[in-house]
């Protein structure tokens, strides 16, 4: 079996629905319109630019290239995680936080695939080590930032009830116990949809690329059950990394909640 | 620093870049009352001292410097009570811990709150009765300083006097209160020394 190729005309067709989203969101005062146009548009042209150079990635096979290339993900979903909260934590603080924990989180979870699961030769084979990470950086990324949005946002909301804690003589920490909990919950609960809906509400993304491009349905599920404990690891980690790390950022040496280091984005 | 061991409370040069510098001392047993208007520094007084705040300058407890203390500790004898009551759980027995709640089923009646109000939600709570409760909820720390802020800003005249008399027997027994106030009556009435606050500095009233 070979894959049925797409021509541009059909693209075009299914972006329509694009439209539809901002006609929405435009209608029921949503505010989206824009960032879902440059998300839209945005998603097309790094697709499209991804496509040729994986090509010519693969096609050389340098491990320092490969290595390049991860790097360069990386460090593109930290800005991702760090740009969504409305929340900024002062000195760049986002970003030093978005971009450690994403880079934490990815790294540990793909290196534990590439060294024991899945086993290419030579271990760096671009072939595996991009797409991995690659998909590995989506959840990550998806985790990371609501997680952060949720403690960053949680933390100004709930502002009184934290320092009355803190005012009794609570440790800082303690304090924040609650909105802890709650932020990494928030980030690890569309890995956990997605798990649940796995094979019965949808057809993962992975194993329906493969089957389409002619791999044996039951092969393509093992693949898809091993991704998917890669990709829960992986959010996880970065949901707890992401929330620690801004938790800590939120304090000082006396620990008093800073929110003097907390800035509100302007909406755009 | 003899003066420093004699006073509860002692406040020297205390200062940030919003407020201050502020110089006071507080005896055991005593209130400081200050009114101002809304947005003079009141509030940026107490958080301060507290610790709450980053600040300049020195406090001391007991002839004790703030340095010495962990922070957790140094808030929990000198504790300031805001104007604006905060809630971390949602039902208001959470709120009162191991033996504070035995504490607070004895001082419930005492500031006119019917005790059932311990066993309910929070939401379900007065602005009124917040304000008692999370009174009741900082006396259970039995704090050295209480530093109260507008600690009967949503009360009636019935129940302020029964918040006055309570704390009038903590001042009995040797806690000083740093009181802030919008009523000069209740600062003439309650206060044994009283200051204004005015462009984020301490005047005689």
């Amino acid at each position: 079996m070979t894959p049925i190729l797409l021509h541009p005309g059909d693209i075009a067709i299914a972006a329509v629905l694009i439209l539809v989203d901002g006609v929405l969101s435009v209608a029921l005062r949503l505010g989206l319109h824009w960032q879902l146009a440059i998300a839209a548009g945005r998603m097309a042209v790094q697709l499209v630019l991804v496509g040729f150079i994986l090509r010519a990635v693969f096609a050389i096979g340098s491990p320092w290239l490969t290595l390049a290339v991860v790097v360069t993900m990386v460090a593109i979903a930290g800005r991702e995680v760090a740009a969504r909260p409305e929340q900024r934590l002062g000195r760049f603080g986002n970003y030093a936080v978005g971009g450690s924990a994403v880079a934490m989180a990815t790294l540990l979870t793909a290196m534990l695939a590439l060294t024991t699961a899945i086993r290419p030769h030579p271990w760096y084979d671009p072939h595996y080590a991009i797409p991995l990470v690659g998909i590995v950086l989506g959840n990550v990324l998806n985790g990371g930032s609501i997680a952060l949005d949720s403690l960053l946002g949680g933390v100004v909301r709930e502002r009184a009830a934290i320092e009355a804690q803190l005012a009794l003589g609570t440790s800082y920490m303690r304090a924040m116990r609650g909105l802890i909990r709650v932020s990494v919950r928030r980030g690890l609960l569309p890995t956990i949809n997605q798990m649940a809906a796995a094979g019965i509400i949808t057809l993962p993304g992975i194993m329906t690329g493969q089957i389409l491009a002619g791999m044996d349905p039951l092969e393509a599920a093992k693949y898809q059950i091993l991704l998917m404990f890669l990709l829960s690891g992986g959010a996880g980690l970065a949901a707890v990394a992401v929330v620690y790390l801004a938790a800590w950022r939120l304090t000082d040496d006396r620990q008093r909640l800073r929110l003097d280091r907390l800035t509100a984005k302007h909406r755009g | 620093m003899s003066e420093a061991a004699q006073a509860r409370l002692r406040l020297a040069g205390l200062h940030s870049r919003l407020a201050g510098p502020f110089d006071l001392a507080v005896e055991a047993g005593e209130c400081v009352a200050v009114t101002g208007a809304s947005g003079s520094g009141k509030s940026l007084l107490l958080r301060m001292i507290a610790d709450l705040d980053p600040s300049h300058g020195k406090v001391w407890l007991d002839g004790r410097e703030r340095g010495d203390f962990a922070a957790p500790a140094w808030r929990h004898q000198v504790l300031y009570n805001a104007a604006e009551t905060g809630w971390w759980s949602e039902m208001v027995a959470d709120h009162f811990a191991g033996g504070a709640m035995a504490f607070a089923r004895t001082m419930a009646p005492r500031l006119g709150l019917p005790p059932e109000l311990l066993d309910g939600a929070v939401l379900r709570l007065s602005t009124g009765e917040r304000q008692r409760l999370a009174l009741i909820r900082a006396l259970a720390c039995a704090p050295k300083v209480l530093l109260a802020d507008e600690p009967t800003g949503a009360l009636d005249q019935a129940a302020t006097a029964l918040v006055e008399t309570l704390l009038r027997e903590r001042l009995a027994d040797g806690m000083a209160i740093v009181l802030v106030t919008h009523s000069p009556e209740q600062a003439a009435r309650f206060g044994h020394r009283q200051f204004r606050m005015q462009d984020r500095h301490l005047v005689a009233p």
